[in-house]
């Protein structure tokens, strides 16, 4: 699933999936995820993984990193 | 109605004397929070006696439009939430949402109308309607689950924040609020709330005394002698009502943020030293920052949602040009309907569609080292744009250009 949400991130932001290989990078401090990116993102995990978020639950602490984004995609898949 | 308009009026955290009023107010609810309990009802008695004083005497007549808002917004914000309970048509949403903003819409577009104030105004209408409206979006979402009209009047009214924020949401302020923090998070929360105390008496006390009542009368003195030419006195009012806003905004704002922390609620901060922002994007993530997530989240982020999923723009660098400059255009209206105010909304959210067009350019064609010397640039050149709107959104070139001498 990781290499699925590097790609995913590629996409959204327009850059390559190599710029991601940092699990633990702080993507929205370092640059690579904005608030644009964030809603194309979230867009295309609806579509691949068929879960919704709202913006109302979107908190960015909790889908800052690589790491993160696997682990909220794991657990929204579950509920 | 006359004794009332004879009683004293308090300002918030006007004079050092209210802060001790309100330490004193404040101590049983820190004892009751340090033994592990909230006392609900002492907190609603000393916010209600605080708001009192805030809308009596010579604001009055603020009191009867206070009081009619809150129970206009609360009577929509239960409405929508026992009817989303059971359904979620869109129509209803947008039609509660403009309903709940029609009060602020009537209040900013009146002066400009009809030349004088909305008879519907209140100090602080501009930041319960954010908490209102926030609301009702967070149910919207599905994300409010615990409401009642008692719960969503305290966190509307929360007395700490009333005035001019910080900007929290209900789903926050109440998870917050339902559990008391334990004593060791509390102690640290005390300690916070002392330091955030001093710094704010340094800002607002001290500094913003000294940029806004000293300095600023002075320099604006000098400028308009040259009305309505521009002179370098200008550019000084520029920088010395800069300093103004911040330490006099940031100053209420560590107020506001202690006193929460007092009461058990971590109500968010609303800036991070901006002044070192390196670009725009990054301005609006330390300055007023409740404001500008609150804009993100609940305009600019929808509005994408909603573009994209319709698939409105087939570039996405027009769709986002796009979603920066309504989201700034409305920041702008929302402080006033004036043009001084329209264009600083219009300068930021100019600047933030250049600094994308920027950022990605450089990605792609230049290959510029980042070291201390690009990061000064980058600072300098981001600070003398903001203090440039600054003068824009002051309103001072409106008295030097328009107002007759």
């Amino acid at each position: 699933m990781q290499e699925q949400i590097q790609q995913l991130l590629a996409e959204a932001t327009g850059r390559d999936a190599s710029d991601f290989a940092d699990t633990t990078e702080d993507l929205f401090a370092d640059g690579l995820l904005d608030s644009m990116a964030t809603v194309q993102l979230l867009l295309a995990l609806q579509d691949e993984f068929d879960i919704q978020v709202p913006v109302s639950e979107f908190d960015r602490s909790q889908w800052n990193t690589v790491d993160k984004i696997v682990d909220r995609v794991k657990e929204l898949e579950n509920e | 109605m006359s004794w009332l308009e004879s009683l004293p009026n308090y300002t918030a955290y006007g004079t050092p004397s209210y802060f001790i009023y309100l330490l004193i107010a404040v101590l049983p609810m820190g004892i009751s929070l340090y033994f592990g309990k909230r006392l609900a009802w002492y907190e609603a008695i000393v916010s209600f006696l605080f708001i009192f004083f805030m809308f009596d005497g010579s604001s009055a007549p603020q009191m009867l439009s206070l009081i009619g808002y809150v129970v206009y917004q609360t009577i929509l914000v239960m409405g929508y939430f026992h009817y989303r309970q059971k359904k979620n048509a869109a129509g209803v949403f947008y039609l509660m949402t403009l309903l709940s903003l029609l009060p602020i819409i009537i209040v900013k577009f009146t002066p400009a109308m009809v030349g004088h104030n909305s008879l519907l105004g209140f100090l602080g209408i501009s930041y319960l309607t954010f908490r209102a409206v926030g609301t009702i979006i967070e149910t919207r979402d599905g994300a409010v689950k615990d409401l009642n009209w008692w719960k969503f009047i305290r966190f509307l009214l929360f007395m700490p924040t009333i005035t001019s924020g910080p900007i929290d949401r209900y789903r926050r302020f109440s998870k917050d609020y339902r559990k008391v923090p334990s004593r060791e998070k509390y102690l640290e929360m005390v300690g916070k709330a002392v330091k955030y105390l001093f710094i704010g008496f340094l800002y607002k006390f001290v500094l913003a005394y000294l940029f806004g009542q000293v300095w600023l009368p002075f320099v604006e003195h000098q400028a308009l002698m040259y009305a309505p030419h521009l002179s370098w006195w200008v550019v000084a009012v520029a920088y010395v009502y800069a300093g103004d806003l911040y330490f006099d905004f940031a100053g209420y704002s560590l107020f506001a943020v202690a006193i929460s922390y007092l009461m058990g609620v971590e109500t968010p901060m609303n800036f991070n030293k901006p002044f070192v922002s390196k670009n725009i994007k990054e301005f609006w993530n330390r300055w007023h920052m409740t404001l500008s997530f609150w804009f993100r989240d609940y305009i600019f982020m929808r509005f994408v949602f909603l573009a994209s999923k319709k698939h409105w723009f087939k570039n996405r660098n027009v769709l986002s040009s796009v979603a920066y400059m309504i989201n700034m255009l409305v920041m702008g209206f929302w402080h006033g309907v004036t043009w001084y105010y329209i264009l600083y909304g219009f300068l930021h959210g100019s600047a933030l569609v250049i600094n994308d067009w920027w950022l990605r350019y450089k990605r792609k064609h230049l290959h510029i080292k980042t070291n201390a010397f690009t990061k000064g640039v980058a600072m300098f050149i981001t600070f003398n744009f903001v203090v440039f709107s600054f003068l824009i959104f002051c309103g001072f070139l409106n008295t030097l250009w328009f107002v007759k001498h």
